[in-house]
């Protein structure tokens, strides 16, 4: 039914200038804010608008059968509610989608800034000295040559390992050279934070800015831009090149309103790039269709195959989850694993098992912390397991994705549980064997009986590893 | 329908007690029902504070201001939980949040019994009315069914949360009366913390001859 309506009323950015005026106000440049975000005071913000520096316009679209929110995109009713507001003194609609970023009004307009502002040109601005391996450098190209059109779209999809930072770097270096301004765009505020000084480190004389929802820069004045995802919510044609980290993850995948602020914040003429290592059905059918270009990373960057899941039937596997506990012969499983160098990753279905299987395998004497979603300690936990400071890690799906460790092995517990499906669990063997000193990893699937999902995922890793073969 | 809270869709419940019944919207999810923790029976007689007998607090204010407060009742304790709620409702002003609570707060309402009482509005400073765009405590007393009485205005408008426990125990009385009364009051708001705000107001009230003083909020 929403996409009926959706699909009748396709995305309109009408209301964004077509022909920004030229100014020097970075902090303003392809902004999209309400009133007591803009620093200026409001005899200025006349004066901008005035000037057609600042375009006011209406924050709620009213159509027949739905409303649309302009900063996110929401057309859902029950997204929507109405407020007798004190200051107006009627009965307001606001949007509830995005109240975590200030509230929207219907009776307050948003600001538009306009985008033309001439960022610095930088010459030769990556020092990285690393070498790209032959796939690699082949993705580097085509992404290249994408940013020097500056328009276009284009999916690389390299499998877990394969350095798809360092895959953008000629892309960014090349959009900086001609004073275009960038975003890198990814689901997880864990992934800006890491991103951020890696980038800075490659870029050293390069002006970024972090955008997260509690990062001390809240601004993002700056050519290059390393943003979660719903920080888009505060940008409207601002992007020369918009970098789209892990289509596939969540929120991105199953979020309508982001895949709008996306599409917002790009310019009209903008380069779109996509990065993922387990693409969705949307992009497997685009790629089907030809109508999105793509290049594929099969190999990791040091040369060795993916790890392939082991999958361990174990019957009496939810007996034993359920008092908390994990079968004899997973416990005897560990402890031969915990003989070895290798650290162990252990993923569960819920925060509530990971936390009683960590207390169960404390108790059985070994050093284990877990680690969740909602869990304040998280990135201290996960940096003294990386400095090797405990045993065993067990933790939910969160942990999926960007994280890295050198030298794990890997074990799903309860692989058949329905948050494990053929992406996460993709992305979870993709946790083993990343470094060049330990290309190996060991990747178990523990569960009572396989699911699509467990089959898919083994098949689509053999797939990878035999296309890897082939270069 | 969907949950006012977290949005996921909310699936009636049909069984073989209610399925002949008509069906109830329900505006709160399982999950986040689940959040909610009713206020123990070992509470503080004065306040509704959890725990054992006289609190500190209400010790502390029955020295400063002796005897201005009857009573205080609330519906939740003010856990992590709450305290989400209450951001999410107040401070980013998503007003229609606390309807997930409406079928809770009327109950509570209606076992209290306090349908004579006058129902005191607590004012906000302008500015915060201005940013917020609502009253809390208006929208709370309009939930039990009940019109709100504007007895006080603030005289200077400060952020409670910036200053210590202490400093706020202590601090002057933030409001004067606009209009005296002569029969029980009942203050309504939405948090019961340190007491601050409802006892400044209740012992203005007292001085000016009203005869019973009692509170109701949801979160204690
Ligand atoms: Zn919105
Ligand atoms: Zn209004
Ligand atoms: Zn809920
Ligand atoms: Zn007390």
């Amino acid at each position: 039914m929403l996409s009926y309506f959706q699909r009748k009323k396709p995305q309109d950015f009408s209301w964004i200038p077509t022909n920004p005026v030229p100014h020097p106000y970075f902090d303003l440049a392809g902004k999209l804010l309400l009133q007591h975000e803009i620093p200026y005071s409001e005899k200025q913000m006349l004066t901008l608008v005035t000037k057609r520096i600042l375009t006011k316009t209406e924050s709620i679209e009213q159509h027949l059968f739905q409303k649309r929110c302009r900063r996110c995109g929401n057309t859902q009713a029950h997204l929507f509610a109405e407020l007798p507001h004190t200051t107006c003194g009627k009965s307001c609609v606001y949007c509830r989608n995005c109240i975590q970023m200030g509230r929207v009004l219907e009776c307050e307009p948003l600001y538009i800034g306009s985008a033309n502002v001439q960022w610095p040109i930088y010459e030769a601005p990556c020092v990285w000295e690393g070498t790209l391996t032959p796939g690699q450098q082949r993705a580097a190209d085509d992404l290249t040559a994408l940013v020097q059109n500056c328009s276009g779209e284009h999916l690389i999809w390299a499998v877990c390992g394969a350095g798809k930072t360092e895959v953008l770097f000629p892309a960014i270096t090349k959009a900086l050279e001609t004073g275009k301004r960038i975003c890198l765009a990814t689901p997880r505020t864990d992934v800006v934070r890491e991103l951020q000084p890696r980038l800075q480190k490659a870029f050293p004389a390069v002006d970024t800015a972090a955008l997260y929802g509690d990062s001390p820069d809240k601004n993002g004045q700056a050519p290059f831009v390393i943003a979660t995802t719903h920080q888009l919510f505060r940008f409207a044609h601002a992007f020369d090149v918009l970098i789209i980290d892990e289509v596939d993850a969540f929120p991105f995948h199953n979020d309508p309103t982001l895949h709008f602020a996306a599409k917002r914040a790009a310019k009209r003429e903008a380069a779109v790039i996509y990065l993922t290592a387990t693409p969705r059905k949307e992009q497997k059918q685009r790629l089907r269709q030809k109508s999105l270009p793509v290049t594929f990373i099969p190999k990791r960057f040091h040369g060795h195959p993916l790890p392939v899941p082991v999958l361990k039937l174990t019957p009496m596997l939810h007996r034993s989850l359920n008092q908390g506990k994990l079968p004899q012969h997973l416990l005897k499983a560990i402890a031969a694993q915990q003989t070895t160098e290798r650290q162990l990753l252990l993923f569960l279905p819920s925060i509530k098992k990971a936390e009683e299987i960590a207390s169960f395998l404390e108790e059985e004497g070994y050093e284990v912390k877990s680690v969740h979603a909602e869990d304040h300690h998280r990135a201290e936990k996960i940096q003294s397991f990386r400095n090797k400071e405990y045993r065993i890690l067990v933790t939910t799906t969160i942990l999926e994705r960007g994280v890295t460790f050198p030298s794990v092995d890997v074990y799903v517990i309860d692989a058949g549980h329905v948050v494990f499906d053929e992406a996460a669990l993709v992305q979870i063997s993709g946790r083993a064997g990343r470094s060049a000193d330990d290309p190996d990893g060991e990747v178990r699937l523990y569960h009572i009986g396989k699911t699509d999902e467990m089959l898919d995922a083994v098949e689509a890793i053999k797939k990878m590893n035999k296309l890897g073969q082939k270069l | 329908m969907n949950c006012y809270l977290c949005f996921s869709p909310i699936v009636p419940e049909v069984n073989w007690t209610n399925f002949l019944l008509p069906v109830i919207e329900k505006k709160i999810c399982r999950t986040c029902e689940e959040e909610l923790e009713e206020l123990p029976a070992e509470r503080c007689p004065m306040c509704s504070r959890p725990g054992e007998g006289l609190c500190g607090d209400c010790a502390r204010w029955e020295e400063t201001l002796p005897g201005v407060l009857d009573q205080n009742d609330s519906v939740f304790t003010y856990n992590a939980f709450a305290k989400e709620l209450v951001a999410k409702w107040k401070y980013r002003g998503d007003y229609v949040a606390l309807e997930a609570l409406e079928t809770f707060i009327k109950e509570k309402w209606n076992v209290l019994n306090r349908d004579d009482y006058l129902t005191v509005c607590v004012p906000l400073s302008s500015e915060r009315e201005r940013e917020r765009g609502f009253n809390q405590s208006e929208k709370i007393i309009e939930m039990v069914g009940k019109e709100p009485a504007y007895l006080f205005k603030r005289i200077h408008g400060e952020k409670q949360s910036k200053r210590n426990r202490r400093a706020r125990l202590e601090a002057e009385n933030p409001f004067s009366v606009v209009k005296l009364v002569d029969q029980p009051v009942i203050i309504v708001d939405d948090i019961y913390t340190t007491g601050r705000t409802i006892r400044h107001m209740a012992s203005l009230l007292k001085e000016n001859g009203c005869p019973e003083v009692r509170s109701f909020t949801i979160f204690r």
